[in-house]
């Protein structure tokens, strides 16, 4: 089991790669920016692709669009919820 | 008050290696495909952060009309409604179709899902200059002058349209192939007056690579 710091890096890669920001870096998103709308400004198209790299990669599933809300407010609430849920 | 007349002011070619504007290559990549345009892109400087989101043909419609409307700040200035786009090309969205159903393979993908369309394109430059006049995106083997120009020509007489971006986009084999046009209403002759016969000239001259 990788420990958080290795899961959000793992996670910033992941998320460049599934959102094609070819112009991002890891270390240009920080682990609290907000990850729509300000910081990495996001859209509601990112966010269903965030949802299938949840499902894909960690095989978790989220209950509710409400719950998304929260869990994709940065890369640290979601290396949150992926310790929390993943194996579960 | 002085007589107007439609005019194209300005013309963008993108084909493999080279943008060429009014004559004049802006940018020169050896890269093919999406290599290509990314480096076209930062090249010319259009700094639009949803770029690298975009499929090939949208790629391509932002760096033409980019290059199209640089220095024309006073086209922002019209109402949103007065300029409109009218595009036509062979493939439609089949590079991002063929690209959607491999990727579907694993899941589907609703970040390549949304550009299975060819007006997508159009869309992406509305939103970013937020044009919101009339719009259409026709299919053709060929780049029809005739038909783009009567269509164009229509929209500007019937005073829908004050400003047109029209012609020709179109990407297959990953290789981009357009030739896009600024037609305005202006008070003078300052381009190239609007006909099929300048339509057809502009689009078929060979700049190489």
């Amino acid at each position: 089991m990788e420990n958080k710091q290795e899961l959000i890096h793992r996670l910033k890669e992941q998320i460049i790669k599934q959102l094609k920001l070819e112009d991002k870096k890891p270390e240009d998103i920080g682990d609290h920016d907000p990850l729509f709308v300000e910081g990495l400004g996001l859209d509601s198209i990112d966010a269903l692709e965030l949802i299938v790299l949840l499902q894909q990669e960690y095989n978790i599933k989220l209950k509710s669009a409400e719950e998304g809300q929260d869990v994709f407010r940065s890369i640290d609430t979601m290396a949150d919820y992926i310790l929390e849920h993943e194996g579960k | 008050m002085s007589e107007t007349s439609m005019q194209i002011t300005s013309a963008v070619i993108i084909r493999e290696g080279i943008v060429v504007k009014d004559d004049s290559a802006i940018f020169r990549g050896t890269e093919t495909g999406s290599v290509f345009l990314n480096a076209a892109y930062e090249g010319l400087d259009a700094m639009y952060p949803r770029f690298y989101k975009m499929d090939l043909l949208s790629k391509t419609g932002t760096i033409a009309v980019n290059a199209l409307l640089k220095e024309r700040v006073d086209l922002q200035h019209l109402p949103p409604e007065a300029t409109g786009m009218v595009f036509s090309n062979r493939n439609a969205s089949i590079e991002a179709d063929v690209q959607y159903l491999e990727a579907s393979k694993a899941y589907p993908s609703p970040a390549l899902f949304v550009y299975t369309l060819p007006n997508i394109v159009i869309g992406e430059i509305s939103i970013r200059y937020q044009f919101k006049g009339e719009n259409a995106f026709f299919i053709s083997d060929t780049f029809d002058a005739d038909w783009i120009h009567w269509y164009v020509a229509d929209l500007m007489q019937r005073g829908l349209l004050k400003v047109c971006i029209c012609g020709w986009i179109d990407v297959i084999g990953e290789q981009p192939d357009a030739c896009l046009f600024l037609v305005e209403q202006v008070p003078f002759s300052t381009g190239t007056t609007f006909t099929a016969d300048n339509l057809r000239r502009i689009y078929n001259k060979d700049y190489g690579k």
